[in-house]
């Protein structure tokens, strides 16, 4: 479980985040949702220890995020970044085969390997496996370092937009793996959507963000009315129901 | 077309290697004196200058190539940018004000105790430069080498500043124009100090080519993001210090070197080190080995022929890719 206990950050004077209290309960998909600039980027980086906590208290599992071990960490945590740009020479493979450094530490064993191999297979990357990475589009890129993500195996993934870059075909496989590990392997999927029906669809919670504080939570029926959407996102839009799931007509 | 590794990469590996030994050989066999190396075993003479002066001599540029290469590697990880190396980002320029401090100061000290203040004075000014480095815009990837020229040269001139006015130029001029002919058997030894520094690198090449992924990423894999960046920083700054100390200032080597290298092989460091050596070493011996021969018997520096034959080197690096992008 990840415990987020009273945490506001700053940056310089400007507040960014405000007495933020969450809990998120081990297994399934939680989507946090929000306009641009809401705080969604900066309160992943302060759980995953990518920047210092000012004020409160993070815990994973009951490990403190500023004083466990980064390496204990990150054998339970995973992050992707928004801005992950990697302009290495690297194949993807060998950039993948990097999610396992947390538990190898630079030897990988057979398991590592196969490991790599299932997350290749996953994310429709065999045929691109040996191209350096600077050769890919962007879309390619950007599921070779999901895949990395992926590989890690850790118990909670924190996905900030999984779906930059991806086509239908590929953002929909995205969507449909994390609901199937978060289903057969109790793992936890944290992810920052735009795509409010993307959440609608596969999420089991939606938070949404605004102005650094959590304004709803909920269950995708429970949050994605039209009042609600109107306070989290500044304007009116219409939410109709297809197979039981709220469809938020966003864009009309 | 380069979008994979190289299609034949075995047979490059064996053709650097080939082309690796007949440089080492070659170097052995040219020099002002008279030699063959069939009279190492008949001729005492040729002993002597064998051990004396050519074997030092080669294993002085096979060991300072490799370790101006690797040194280029791994300052191009830590900045996150392809276009810096020691020589022109300051490093090289903080390790000879560390020799100047203590010749002015220190005379009589000995060459090891100076390279230490070399090298300290090399991890200072590395690290300014880094910090500095890691504010500029990412989106801007020439700044970062142009702002290392400056910062290097601003550095550059307070050493010929105050060489000028404590008349030392002509000693300075020694290291910061780097070349072979002083090197025979003890007065180059401490330069096995970069074997080390190569065998740390080796030992850490992955978490190497994690930094050069960027501080998020390598903090989310559980890299000690900070020890790292300063090991990184040691590495780089030892082999300035030593190299610049012994043999003075070699420009290019650790720019082009391991740009080519990657060209083919990629940035997979664990993979490359040994490559991005071995070529080092067989670009400084050749150079050296140029110099020897283009107006034998007199030589011209090494720095000197390296400044020419890098420069077109950094040119094609930069037409091809322009090419390909």
């Amino acid at each position: 479980m990840i415990v987020i206990e009273n945490v506001s950050l700053s940056h310089r004077d400007t507040p960014i985040l405000r007495d933020i209290d969450l809990s998120l309960p081990r297994g399934g998909i939680t989507a946090l949702v929000g306009p641009n600039g809401a705080g969604k980027s900066s309160l992943f980086s302060l759980i995953a220890r990518l920047q210092p906590l000012q004020k409160g208290r993070i815990t994973v599992d009951d490990m403190p995020v500023d004083t466990t071990p980064s390496r204990t960490l990150a054998q339970r945590l995973a992050i992707l970044r928004q801005d992950g740009a990697v302009a290495n020479r690297l194949t993807v493979r060998e950039i993948v085969g990097f999610g396992r450094f947390p538990h190898h530490r630079g030897r990988p064993a057979a398991e590592d390997l196969a490991l790599v191999d299932a997350a290749l297979s996953e994310f429709d990357l065999h045929s691109l496996a040996d191209r350096f990475i600077d050769t890919l589009s962007g879309g390619q890129r950007q599921r070779a370092i999901v895949a990395m993500t992926f590989c890690q195996g850790t118990d909670y993934l924190l996905l900030d937009e999984p779906l930059n870059n991806l086509d239908m075909f590929h953002a929909r496989q995205l969507m449909r793996c994390l609901r199937t590990i978060a289903d057969e392997r109790q793992r936890t999927a944290i992810i920052v959507l735009h795509d409010i029906n993307q959440a609608a669809s596969y999420a089991d919670r939606i938070v949404a963000l605004r102005d650094g504080r959590v304004i709803a939570d909920g269950t995708p029926d429970d949050v994605l009315t039209e009042d609600h959407l109107e306070s989290i996102f500044g304007y009116r839009m219409k939410v109709e129901h297809m197979n039981g799931k709220p469809f938020v007509l966003h864009h009309l | 077309m380069t979008g994979r590794p190289c299609a034949k990469p075995q047979a490059t590996k064996v053709a650097a290697c080939a082309a690796f030994v007949v440089l080492v050989l070659l170097s052995i066999c040219i020099g002002a004196g008279e030699f063959s190396p069939r009279g190492l075993f008949t001729d005492p003479q040729a002993l002597e200058l064998f051990l004396v002066s050519r074997l030092p001599r080669t294993v002085a540029a096979v060991l300072t190539g490799a370790a101006l290469s690797i040194a280029g590697l791994i300052m191009q990880a830590l900045v996150r940018n392809r276009f810096v190396e020691p020589s022109t980002a300051g490093t090289a320029q903080s390790a000879s004000l560390g020799i100047l401090i203590m010749t002015l100061f220190f005379p009589g000290a000995a060459l090891a105790v100076k390279t230490l203040a070399a090298s300290i004075l090399a991890l200072l000014g590395t690290s300014l430069f880094l910090a500095m480095a890691h504010r500029l815009p990412p989106a801007q990837p020439y700044l970062v080498p142009l702002f290392g020229l400056v910062y290097g040269g601003v550095i550059g001139a307070v050493v010929t500043f105050v060489g000028w006015q404590t008349e030392l130029l002509q000693y300075i001029d020694i290291w910061t124009n780097g070349e072979f002919s002083g090197v025979v058997r003890g007065r180059y030894e401490l330069l096995w100090g970069t074997a080390v520094m190569l065998v740390v690198a080796w030992r850490v090449a992955d978490r190497l080519t994690l930094l050069s992924l960027g501080r998020d990423v390598s903090i989310g894999l559980g890299l000690g993001y900070q020890r790292t960046l300063q090991l990184g920083l040691v590495i780089v700054s030892v082999i300035s210090a030593l190299t610049v100390t012994i043999v003075g200032i070699i420009p290019f080597v650790g720019l082009v070197v391991p740009n080519l290298v990657s060209r083919i092989m990629g940035d997979n460091l664990r993979g490359t080190i040994p490559w991005v050596a071995l070529s080092g070493a067989a670009l400084v011996l050749s150079c050296d080995i140029l110099g020897r021969v283009i107006r034998y018997p007199y030589e011209i520096p090494v720095a000197t022929v390296m400044g020419v034959v890098g420069a077109f080197l950094f040119l094609y690096l930069m037409f091809q890719r322009s090419a390909h992008a």
